[in-house]
């Protein structure tokens, strides 16, 4: 089963989750993790492990070939994103606004702009005792996220074995990326805190996941702070609350020095005992179901 | 006319509140503009009247007319994007993965594909309890284009500044490194970075700053919370110092924050014995430091 982590507002604890849940369950169940924020990927600060694969990975984006070209212009108003401009007599490419979608090249009638690989970001895959983490890290300057999701995707398709259990730690916001790395999965987890922040940015991420049509289920961050709309929210929603976690400075500290929570803080434990057993239930549904 | 820039790296790390800080302490002096339009959160605590909206239109999705199409395929042979699905003797597309390149309808031989322009949200420019401006908007659920609706924001936010004579533009920016950051960013005159002291602070602080320094904008720092790991804002502080930063700024961690929050109040508002002067100092460094740069 493959469940990604997401949440609208930033900061509210998807990546403590992912890792926690993620090393957590690798301990009795073949489990992945994948790191799909890869504008800002975090897992890799509280999960180490050997690396074992390394990745360069590149976007297809035009190229000029001045000696071919007879500057119809054809590119430029094919171009969509504005990434090819005809600009007197040079056709000017801005790779960081190239969606790769090859319809300049391809439809160029002297086959003037071809192809060329131009690096976006390192894909790594790192392995230890029990759990194979997956990293997509987006170089500097690089625009779009996407791309890079996809591929990282793809890597965790790609590899030999089968898991049990795939958690990807996802983007916030609630555009392109976080939708690009909630697609696939086959449930998405929800991370919110109940401040009205959270609240407002919950409504975001639910209608957002509501029209890619996924099963969503909310973890409630940091209970204590804040106020109980939130709660009220899921109810008149019929969003499955499956866990909360209590705001703590000590939970605040061990993450702030890349620590696992789980190990130390017992109610932390019982709140991904609870997670992994709903997880579970809906396994054996969907087994019964096919 | 200045312009400011909020942004973290890391999300959650305060960028929000300290922007509405701001508000309160700069009043009619400002112009705020919400460019973290993924999950625009500024109006939540100045709760602003809106003055004007308008529909903004960006980009164009693909559609198939099927009394049309054929069935041939073709322009599922070019899609890069998986955006056209079968369905009976014909084809459809998926919006939410059309990026909006048009690849299929040059190449449809039948003409059965249209490109329809793109209602990806509202704009509003509104007067906030504050006393200062703000821009922002509301990105439609699942849109993309993002980082062209943070440059519309933008443009709205300095011509305002401009038709109303005011002194500074403080944008809330978005978390990550992506489109609608590098928009954020792009003609600012100096980068707020607010960040945390922790692993994940750090980390994506590094990369943040090597983003703004790309671009060349002077850029100062914000630790909040510097408390919580006193160690790591102390990392945090000699990197910056190494990276050429010379401003930067603490604000220790207090449940004044998540109170004022949980009540739709600024900070400023909510305990201004303590924060009025704290954040009065901060912002004279800031605009003093922005001044000699």
């Amino acid at each position: 089963m493959r469940i990604a982590i997401a949440s609208g507002k930033g900061g509210t604890g998807k990546t403590t989750l992912s890792v926690n849940l993620a090393r957590y369950a690798s301990l009795s169940r073949r489990t992945l993790l994948a790191d799909l924020d890869v504008e800002e990927p975090n897992s890799g600060v509280f999960i180490g492990g050997r690396l074992i694969t390394e990745k360069e990975v590149f976007r297809q984006v035009p190229s000029w070939e001045e000696k071919r070209c007879t500057l119809c212009g054809k590119c430029s108003e094919y171009c969509k994103f504005n990434a090819v401009l005809k600009l007197g007599g040079k056709i000017v490419i801005m790779p960081e606004l190239c969606h790769s979608c090859y319809a300049c090249s391809e439809l160029c009638p002297e086959n003037a702009l071809p192809m060329v690989s131009d690096p976006h970001g390192t894909i790594r895959h790192y392995q230890s005792d029990t759990l194979n983490f997956i990293e997509g890290r987006l170089n500097i300057g690089e625009e779009q996220a996407p791309p890079l999701i996809r591929e990282t995707i793809k890597y965790t398709e790609h590899l030999n074995c089968s898991f049990e259990l795939e958690f990807w730690d996802s983007p916030p916001g609630t555009s392109c990326p976080v939708i690009t790395a909630t697609s696939e999965a086959d449930l998405v987890i929800l991370v919110t805190e109940p401040t009205p922040f959270g609240l407002y940015d919950l409504q975001l991420a639910v209608e957002t996941m509501k029209k890619l049509g996924k099963q969503t289920a909310v973890i409630v961050n940091r209970v204590g702070i804040g106020n109980e709309e939130l709660f009220s929210y899921c109810a008149e929603q019929n969003l499955s609350v499956w866990a909360t976690i209590p705001d703590s400075r000590e939970i605040a500290e061990l993450y702030s020095m890349g620590e696992l929570i789980y190990p130390k803080i017992k109610e932390y434990r019982d709140s991904l005992d609870v997670i992994l057993q709903r997880i579970s239930e809906l396994e054996s549904q969907q087994c019964v179901k096919s | 006319m200045r312009e400011i820039v909020i942004i973290s790296g890391k999300g959650g790390t305060g960028k929000t509140s300290v922007a509405a800080a701001l508000a309160f302490i700069t009043s009619d002096n400002t112009v705020m503009g919400d460019c973290d339009v993924d999950a625009a959160d500024l109006h939540l605590i100045l709760q602003p009247d809106i003055l004007q909206r308008e529909d903004f239109f960006s980009g164009v999705k693909a559609e198939i007319d099927r009394e049309i199409c054929i069935g041939c395929g073709k322009c599922d042979e070019v899609c890069r994007f998986d955006a056209l699905v079968v369905e009976g003797s014909t084809y459809r597309v998926e919006p939410l993965r059309c990026e909006g390149c048009g690849y299929c309808s040059y190449v449809c031989p039948v003409e059965a594909i249209r490109l329809k322009e793109q209602n990806i949200g509202e704009c509003y420019i509104s007067r906030t309890r504050a006393g200062s401006y703000l821009a922002h908007s509301r990105l439609g659920i699942g849109a993309d284009n993002s980082g062209k609706l943070v440059t519309r924001v933008k443009r709205d936010a300095r011509l305002l500044a401009e038709r109303e004579n005011k002194e500074f533009i403080i944008i809330d920016g978005s978390p990550g490194i992506g489109c609608p950051v590098i928009a954020s960013l792009s003609g600012a005159d100096f980068a707020l970075i607010v960040t945390e002291p922790t692993r994940s602070g750090i980390h994506d602080l590094k990369r943040v700053l090597e983003l703004s320094q790309n671009f060349g904008i002077p850029t100062g720092c914000l630790i909040n919370k510097n408390d919580i790991n006193l160690e790591i804002a102390e990392e945090i502080e000699i990197f910056l110092h190494e990276n050429g930063i010379r401003y930067s700024g603490v604000i220790p961690y207090d449940i004044d924050f998540q109170q004022a929050l949980s009540r739709g109040q600024s900070i400023i508002e909510y305990n201004p014995e303590r924060w009025k002067p704290f954040f009065s100092e901060l912002w004279n460094k800031i605009s003093e430091r922005e001044e000699k740069l």
